[in-house]
């Protein structure tokens, strides 16, 4: 196995493209280390990604922010324009693992692992974020619900890399929430999560929404129909209620040792909506 | 041993006793300086690997290791064929720790490797190739009873039952306790209530995962250090399995980061042994985490049905139950201490508890503190909660009014000698916690447990060292603090300061045999073993003053750490400090030693009482703890911040056993959560600070009143999560872990029924 720490973009696409065998981008390492100790899976070839500068900032980018795929959650957390901003993107990724795990986790390590369970994701497909992909035939800029395919899986192609997550400009009025359902405290993997956001006009009736879930499916998935739910009203008790039979309707889970189908179901409903009134909190509104 | 007709312990003034100084571990803990099982090193050493059958069931046609042996590093190899089939008793000891013409299991050691390198090891083992027959397998305790289940063992019939079967079956053994007839008592009550309940089976979670090294020279001595509650059973065990004298296998036991019950049993020390041997180097074995779940002893999954009679007025006229455990792959369920125990809190007159032994395609189960007790509790006080409910009687006035006590006839045979179920019922009434208002969608449960405590074999000595300082040697691993309590009890009993002190676990070559650090009998025996060590010293020091003095012996009496002539007609002479007397001791006849020897009995019962707070989100079915309770009899704590430890340890493993914790296997016979992410004990912050209340009810049986605490307070959390847990979602939950899908389904069952009436 061989490993490199380029610090540049274009020196780390063009490792990843030129080697045969399996090679794998190293981010935080918190999943990626962990799969190669469990032996599930055994890359050829390494890159490290954190030597590149770009790739460490956050930066303001036409009103909203870049992210470098490199960046902690511990340095989410603690950039104080970020977490005013998108408050339901930061708790997400504050969500991940620990203390000793947020000071190495990153968002795009979270999406690029496509777990249908990643914390940061179901709040980031809410918050409209986009994934910037440098690679051989140069970069391109995508909605990131499309990174993941399914469990494990994504749409990059060979030598393809996530250089950023683009969040956009924030309308006034906004506000964003994401919560996960586990049995514990902390220090678990999400049996549901949901993430909402939305915006409301002057009169406090929902202009725009948007309403993410994860593991409910074999990847996060946006839910249109419970969007719908919120916009056009006051996101009253009723639009609250069919917020959530329309999280529950949108579902399409497994039975597993972390939770029944009809278990998350019914808790991506519930959760769906206290993540709204959540968010309606925050852009200023009230039930 | 009685307790000191000298000593009164409710008035008795103690110099060191019921104080909490400094434990003497504890620095070495938290620097990282303490060797724990995989701090052992040995020059030359080589890395130990198991491989384990990927089958809950299979049969074995072949092993061919021959692509592994040539791998460049490797250096021995071993499979069954390597150990002798040897005594019947150990049989399945050594079928378990390496599988003999069938994996039992998912998880069960076939093969071991031993090499240079981790990376070797793992390599060979991927190189070692295993024929496998794979049979149909079964998981479940009722599902193995049922006639034409998969059967495990061929030659099993049931022990215990008359006429004995002629056919083999999953069913190792029965069991039956009890007097009087149940059916005649029930037909005296006014309220009957039956009840099934099943529980999970639990791993006991300790931190350190099992590790050993063993070196084997080629004069057939072999050394051994490892991470055990037992060194003595672990040599013992182990000479036998690989056919060597106990005298030629030395066992130091290591620190211990948890073991609950859990290291009572060998597992890769056997394994390690045969590798050394073969490979002539030493070789370490430390398991993963995953191969602790998979091939360690977690404990029982039950299922019992659980029928009770009271009168209106609160009097159990009888009591009923049915335990069926499996202990894994081979006959030990603690199925047989579960039905002793179920009813051993109570004062009755028609009692019957039957127990059943059963086998499935699990890993062997181990001891899991109080084993057998927390899953019975949890039915008993279950279906006692739901009749105090029943008749409007607060469920603690109910316990008092059956509670047993002193001549009490237990359910399980004796009669009791002086216990504090009593006092700790009304300390638990009187606590403001049992009277503090519930938030919304709160419930408060209360349930007891009652636990045996063991004594046993014990040997301690005691060398008194020439500046006066004392080194005590013991021979059971300290799992709970023993080391801090036995240098109180000797420093107590000598008279002088804590911190003069220092004991040590010695190892097998060193002291004579000790059982195993288990049944909570260690400050019970091996205090007591210390005591009279102690006591030993001081007539040998009182014997050296004497000679000094030129005066008889029994002129000499010892005070306050002085020896002092036993009154003026004695003579007038100084007193004579023990360091004074440890000083001269060369001139006067050479070394002081005090040693004591013994099968120790008279270790107290002990009960307690658990109260819980528990929430209930009635949308997700997520419980939390909101606030807990412990109130339990320690007889004389000798060191009360360890007594809490423990009451805690108790009660968070059972929160832990009540709430989230449970084996999951999947349709294959596959452990699906072999690991702490899936496998969900609780974190600190899922846990509201226990709080504890000791009651102190002298053990007659010990010179200070000690009795044993370290397993009782994991007897009542289930029953008492719970009783909050029904009363906070209105609806009785009688299956383990109270998992959020579960609870929902009860709820939402609830719900259901009622929007059809
Ligand atoms: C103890 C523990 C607790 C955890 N708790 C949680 C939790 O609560 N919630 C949760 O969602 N997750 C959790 N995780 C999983 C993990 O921490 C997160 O998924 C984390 O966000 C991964 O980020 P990383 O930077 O460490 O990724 P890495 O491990 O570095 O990478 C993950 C995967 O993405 C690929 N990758 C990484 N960066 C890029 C990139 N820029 N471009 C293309 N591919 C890339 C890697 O090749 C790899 O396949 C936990 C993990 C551990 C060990």
């Amino acid at each position: 196995m061989r490993y490199e720490a380029p610090t540049t973009i274009n020196a780390a696409v063009k490792l990843l493209a030129g080697k045969a065998g399996q090679a794998r981008v190293l981010a935080g390492g918190t999943d990626l280390l962990v799969q190669m100790r469990t032996d599930r899976v055994a890359p050829d070839l390494i890159v490290d990604v954190k030597r590149i500068p770009a790739m460490r900032a956050i930066a303001a980018k036409s009103g909203g922010f870049r992210i470098g795929a490199a960046v902690s959650g511990a340095e989410l957390g603690a950039n104080k324009a970020l977490r005013k901003a998108w408050p339901g993107v930061v708790e997400a990724a504050n969500l991940i693992g620990s203390t000793q795990i947020q000071s190495r986790a990153t968002l795009a390590g979270n999406l690029c692992n496509a777990s249908p369970a990643a914390d940061s994701v179901p709040a980031l497909v809410a918050a409209g974020a986009s994934a910037a992909v440098a690679g051989p035939r140069g970069k391109r800029t995508v909605p990131v619900e499309s990174i993941a395919v399914g469990p494990g899986k994504t749409s990059l192609k060979k030598g393809e890399i996530v250089e950023a997550i683009i969040l956009p400009k924030r309308a006034p009025r906004s506000g964003d929430a994401y919560l996960r359902f586990i049995p514990r405290t902390e220090m678990d993997i999400a049996v549901v999560g949901a993430g909402v956001n939305l915006t409301l006009d002057s009169k406090g009736v929902c202009t725009a929404a948007r309403v993410a879930l994860g593991a409910v499916a074999e990847r996060v998935i946006l839910v249109p129909e419970a969007a719908a739910a919120l916009v056009g009203t006051k996101v009253d008790a009723a639009a609250l209620k069919r917020l959530a039979a329309a999280a529950s309707a949108a579902c399409r889970p497994i039975d597993d040792k972390r939770g029944t189908k009809e278990f998350r179901i019914k808790v991506a409903g519930v959760l769906a909506r206290r993540a709204a009134e959540t968010a309606l909190k925050r852009a200023g509104g009230s039930k | 041993m009685p307790l000191d007709s000298n000593i009164d312990p409710a008035t008795h003034k103690f110099n060191l006793v019921g104080t909490r100084p400094l434990r003497p571990d504890g620095v070495d803990k938290v620097t990282g300086r303490a060797k724990f099982g995989a701090d052992a090193n040995a020059p030359g050493m080589l890395v130990g690997k198991i491989l384990r059958s990927p089958h809950p069931h299979a049969r074995i046609r072949s092993i061919n290791t021959a692509k592994a042996a040539k791998l460049p590093g490797v250096k021995a190899i071993v499979t069954a064929a390597d150990f002798k089939e040897g005594k019947r008793a150990l049989r399945d000891v050594l079928c378990n720790v390496m599988a003999r013409g069938k994996a039992l299991y998912d998880g069960h050691a076939v093969a071991a490797v031993a090499a240079t390198s981790a990376s070797v090891a793992r390599k060979a083992l991927k190189l070692i190739q295993v024929d496998y027959e794979i049979l149909p397998h079964v998981t479940d305790v009722d599902e193995a009873m049922k006639p034409g289940a998969p059967l495990l063992h061929d030659d099993m019939i049931t022990a215990h039952v008359d006429p004995a079967p002629k056919k083999p079956s999953n069913v190792a053994a029965r069991c039956e306790f009890g007097h009087g007839d149940p059916e005649v008592g029930f037909k005296q009550a006014d309220v009957v209530i039956e009840r099934s309940f099943r529980t999970e089976a639990t791993h006991q979670g300790y931190i350190e995962p099992h590790a050993c090294l063993a070196s084997m020279g080629m004069d057939g001595q072999g050394e051994l250090w490892v991470c055990t509650q037992g060194h003595y059973m672990v040599r013992n065990t182990c000479a036998a399995l690989l056919g060597m004298d106990v005298s030629k296998l030395r066992v130091t036991a290591s620190e211990i980061g948890g073991g609950f019950g859990g290291k009572t049993t060998v597992f890769i020390e056997p394994v390690a042994l045969a590798l050394s041997r073969k490979a002539g180097k030493p070789v370490k074995i430390v398991m993963s985490r995953e191969e602790v779940f998979r091939a360690s002893g977690p404990t029982s999954s039950s299922s019992m049905d659980v029928k009770i009679g009271v009168t209106k007025a609160g009097r159990i006229t009888g009591a009923l139950a049915e335990i069926r455990m499996q202990g894994g792959a081979f006959a030990g369920a603690p199925v047989e201490l579960g039905a002793m125990s179920a009813f051993a809190c109570y004062d009755l007159e028609h009692v019957k508890s039957v127990g059943w032994d059963v086998v499935t395609n699990r890993p062997k189960q181990a001891a899991y503190r109080a084993p057998g007790a927390p899953m019975v509790a949890f039915a008993v006080e279950s279906v006692l909660d739901e009749l105090a409910r029943k008749i409007g009687m607060d469920p603690i006035e109910l316990r008092l009014k059956n509670a047993a006590k002193e001549g009490t006839q237990s359910s399980y045979g004796p009669k009791y000698n002086r216990i504090g179920l009593r006092q700790c019922l009304e300390a638990t009434r009187n606590h403001p916690h049992y009277t503090a208002p519930l938030g919304p969608n709160e419930g408060r449960g209360v349930a007891a447990g009652f636990w045996f405590n063991f004594g046993g074999q014990t040997c301690v000595s005691l060398n008194i060292n020439i500046d006066g300082t004392v080194a005590l040697a013991v021979g059971t691993p300290d799992i709970g603090g023993s080391r801090a309590s036995m240098c109180m009890i000797a420093a107590e009993e000598l008279g002088i300061p804590y911190d003069k002190v220092r004991a040590i676990v010695a190892d097998t070559s060193s002291l004579g045999y000790n059982d195993i650090s288990e049944g909570s009998r260690v400050t019970f025996s091996t205090g007591l073993a210390t005591i009279q060590a102690a006591r030993d010293a001081i007539g040998k020091l009182c014997a050296r003053a004497a000679k000094t003095w030129g005066i008889s012996p029994e002129a000499v009496v010892w005070e306050n750490g002085h020896a002092k002539p036993s009154s003026p007609n004695a003579g007038d002479f100084a007193p004579l400090s023990l360091a004074d007397i440890a000083k001269k001791a060369g001139n006067t006849g050479g070394p002081i030693a005090g040693h004591f020897e013994v099968n120790a009995d008279g270790a107290g019962v002990s009960f307690a009482i658990h109260l819980a707070d528990a929430a209930v989100d009635p949308e997700t079915g997520r419980v939390q703890i909101k606030r807990y309770t412990v109130i339990q009899d320690a007889g004389k704590a000798v060191h009360p911040s360890y007594v809490e430890g423990q009451f805690q340890g108790g009660a968070v493993q059972g929160i832990g056993w009540a709430l989230n914790e449970e084996y999951v296997y999947g349709k294959d016979g596959r452990l699906q959560n072999a690991g702490f992410l899936d496998y969900r004990i609780p974190v600190a912050s899922d846990l509201p600070m226990i709080d504890t209340v000791i009651v102190e009810v002298p053990n007659p049986g010990h010179p200070y009143g000690v009795r044993g605490v370290g397993e009782t307070s994991i007897v009542p959390p289930l029953a008492a999560i719970a009783n909050a847990v029904s009363a906070a979602a209105d609806v009785r939950l009688t299956e383990l872990p109270m998992s959020p899908p579960r609870v929902l389904k009860a709820i939402d069952g609830k719900a259901a029924g009622k929007a059809r009436r």
